[in-house]
């Protein structure tokens, strides 16, 4: 996964203006920004205010509103798992246990040593290959324990 | 070189078809296709052959080599070999319109989306002028795949009449529902018909400019769409009369439901509107506009090219033409089913989805995602049609299945579709926000064993104060899969009880 660069105010003012000419730009902006610095970090919110001349009150509220913008950068991977129906259906609740205690963490929460961080997600449109995760953007379908186990040593 | 078409769907990719294609690369002319929808067969890989294609099926990157020696390039092969793909029984039974091209095309390449009928259905558009469209579509039947299965036509024509500086075509590839993802098939794997189908919805309303809302958990399909907005671009097809921009959603649940849709397009927080007024008035920027679902503008390009009486001839009741039906879940044959409305549920469970793959007894299924009823197999004979699903307080909504069997603990589930609104509630509506906290806490007693016979008569008139005072589907619908589990499967909910009477 592409390393995240860290926070820097003209940097993140460069994207925000290059994004800001399109109609109704908050969220391609905290798309734009979270790409980058792998988060949207509280020091953006009012370099976007004062872009769009909003209140600094309502980007809080726009970016708190949406699930997928992250505060703090995440590790070095993510991986999203689905916790929908459809994968429930074929284990996916044991999955998502199996992951958690072999992580030792809970949901949202980034592994000690930095590797994984683990977002649940409402799923992914892998619903006749479940139970389904992306693992930095690239799919995975008919997770168990054992494919979880051997996906996790890859993973540094 | 000899031509394989090995599929880059996601679902496809999810099973391995990235190595399968790497592993072809020096033996093949290798072309990647959308899938054909026979997920429990991907990834599967198609041959051209001069007798036409051959399927192979499931193949991994190991399989190659040997499949190789004896003669894949050929169709000679006899391992994973599933012959003709459009006679194999899952595909032959169905009515493939909306879907005609998926996983048969290279999907950027327009020159394919030609040689299969595409662009037709908007050059008879032209030809015959906005009254006329709208006319096509109303005459058609179709209606709204989204789930509301409001008549096309009529949204359209309002939308005609509204006087506006500018109007807007937004298409809803927000496909949040749980067992759903044929916007995300499409995106992949035809996405000129999208493209085709918003450009006769701006020529039918007068609209310059479409935004394509897409859920940001598809980074494969908004990758691809993209792509073939810059090949429509620089072919002249957008950005002269009609331009589409696409957006992503960023993990709302709620922004699927059209008014809060706009207002995230529009840059704000995903809340619901109360309507009125209607989208159709006061939408995207205070402007006219049509929101539809992506199926439903993917359906118009073959509804104008073959004229609305052959859409119409197809389906059942008030419910005309084809849906594409989504199987997903513990089924042995998941994949998507397009066909005319009037198949029943326990003919898509049993008979074309194979029962479950766990090999044990179906239990329930539930249809039309989160916000859907939870049917038993005593309901196995209601036809997939808007109106017979609503009879049984159930919808169809946006056409997923999701099948469980005997294991599946149906209290779990009612409390999973509280807490999944708890989550995904945009707040502004006291109902949903507050009442699926409530919801939660109340099945949680009664899983507890606490008061359970008052516990469920909370639980039940909490849902009726949902269902009649939300704002919109979420906080109105959620009751469904949480009463019909409780109706359905009432001994789920006294486990224990009766563990403690034991």
């Amino acid at each position: 996964m592409a390393e995240c660069e860290s926070w820097n105010e003209d940097r993140a003012r460069g994207i925000i203006a290059a994004v800001a000419v399109k109609e109704g730009a908050a969220l391609p902006i905290l798309h734009a920004l979270q790409q980058v610095f792998g988060c949207v970090p509280l020091d953006a919110e009012p370099l976007i205010a004062a872009n769009l001349n909003i209140t600094r009150a309502e980007v809080h509220g726009i970016v708190t509103f949406y699930h997928e913008f992250r505060r703090t950068p995440p590790g070095r991977h993510v991986l999203r798992l689905c916790r929908a129906e459809a994968c429930q259906s074929v284990g996916g609740d044991a999955v998502g246990a199996h992951l958690r205690s072999a992580l030792a963490i809970d949901w949202h929460g980034t592994s000690r040593d930095g590797a994984v961080t683990l977002e649940p997600v409402f799923c992914l449109g892998l619903c006749a290959t479940a139970p389904a995760a992306l693992l930095d953007g690239d799919p995975i379908g008919r997770l168990n324990a054992a494919r979880v186990d051997r996906m996790l040593e890859t993973l540094t | 070189m000899t031509r394989v078409f090995v599929p880059r769907d996601a679902a496809a990719l999810a099973v391995g078809a990235e190595a399968v294609a790497k592993a072809l690369a020096e033996h093949a002319d290798v072309v990647r296709t959308g899938s054909r929808g026979l997920f429990w067969l991907e990834p599967m890989i198609e041959v051209e052959t001069p007798a036409g294609r051959i399927a192979y099926g499931p193949v991994q990157a190991a399989d190659i080599p040997g499949l190789l020696d004896d003669g894949l390039l050929t169709g000679a092969a006899r391992r994973l070999r599933l012959g003709v793909p459009e006679q194999i029984p899952f595909l032959a039974r169905q009515t493939r319109l909306t879907f005609e091209r998926c996983g048969i095309v290279d999907p950027l390449s327009l020159e394919d989306y030609r040689a299969f009928g595409g662009f037709k259905g908007l050059e008879k558009a032209r030809a015959m002028g906005s009254a006329a469209i709208i006319e096509t579509v109303l005459a058609s039947g179709l209606r709204g795949r989204g789930g509301a299965g409001f008549p096309t036509g009529i949204k359209w024509k309002t939308v005609a009449e509204a006087k506006g500086d500018r109007k807007f075509i937004v298409c809803n590839a927000d496909e949040g529902d749980s067992g759903t993802y044929a916007d995300r098939m499409m995106m992949e794997g035809d996405p000129f018909s999208l493209v085709e189908g918003m450009i006769i919805a701006g020529l039918a309303v007068g609209a310059t400019k479409g935004y394509v809302y897409t859920r940001s958990e598809y980074p494969h399909a908004i990758a691809t769409f993209d792509k073939a907005l810059s090949i429509a671009r620089a072919a002249g097809i957008l950005g002269r009369d009609f331009d589409i921009e696409q957006r992503s959603g960023a993990g709302a649940y709620v922004c699927g439901e059209e008014t809060s849709l706009l207002e995230s397009l529009e840059g704000k927080r995903g809340q619901v509107r109360a309507k009125p007024p209607l989208p159709a008035h006061k939408g995207l920027f205070g402007q006219p506009t049509v929101i539809n679902n992506l199926v439903t503008l993917t359906s118009l390009p073959c509804i104008l090219r073959d004229g609305a009486e052959h859409y119409q001839a197809l389906g059942m009741g008030r419910s005309r033409g084809t849906m594409p039906i989504q199987l997903a879940g513990n089924l042995k044959y998941a994949g998507l089913f397009e066909a005319g409305f009037g198949v029943t549920l326990g003919e898509l469970v049993n008979d074309i989805g194979g029962g479950t793959l766990s090999g044990r007894p179906v239990r329930a299924v539930q249809v039309g995602g989160p916000l859907g009823a939870y049917f038993p197999p005593a309901l196995f004979d209601t036809p997939f049609d808007y109106e017979a699903f609503a009879a049984k307080d159930g919808l169809i909504g946006h056409g997923g299945v999701v099948v469980f069997d005997d294991t599946v603990d149906m209290a779990r589930q009612a409390r999973f579709a509280m807490e999944f609104c708890v989550a995904e509630s945009c707040g502004k509506c006291t109902p949903c926000r507050i009442g699926s906290v409530r919801g939660v806490e109340t099945v949680d007693k009664i899983l507890a064993g606490r008061d359970v016979d008052a516990n469920l008569e909370l639980l039940a008139d909490l849902c009726q104060t949902m269902k009649f005072g939300s704002l919109c589907a979420l906080g109105g619908f959620i009751p469904y899969p949480v009463l019909s589990a409780m109706h359905f499967f009432p001994e789920d909910f006294r486990r224990a009880e009766r563990l403690a009477a034991a």
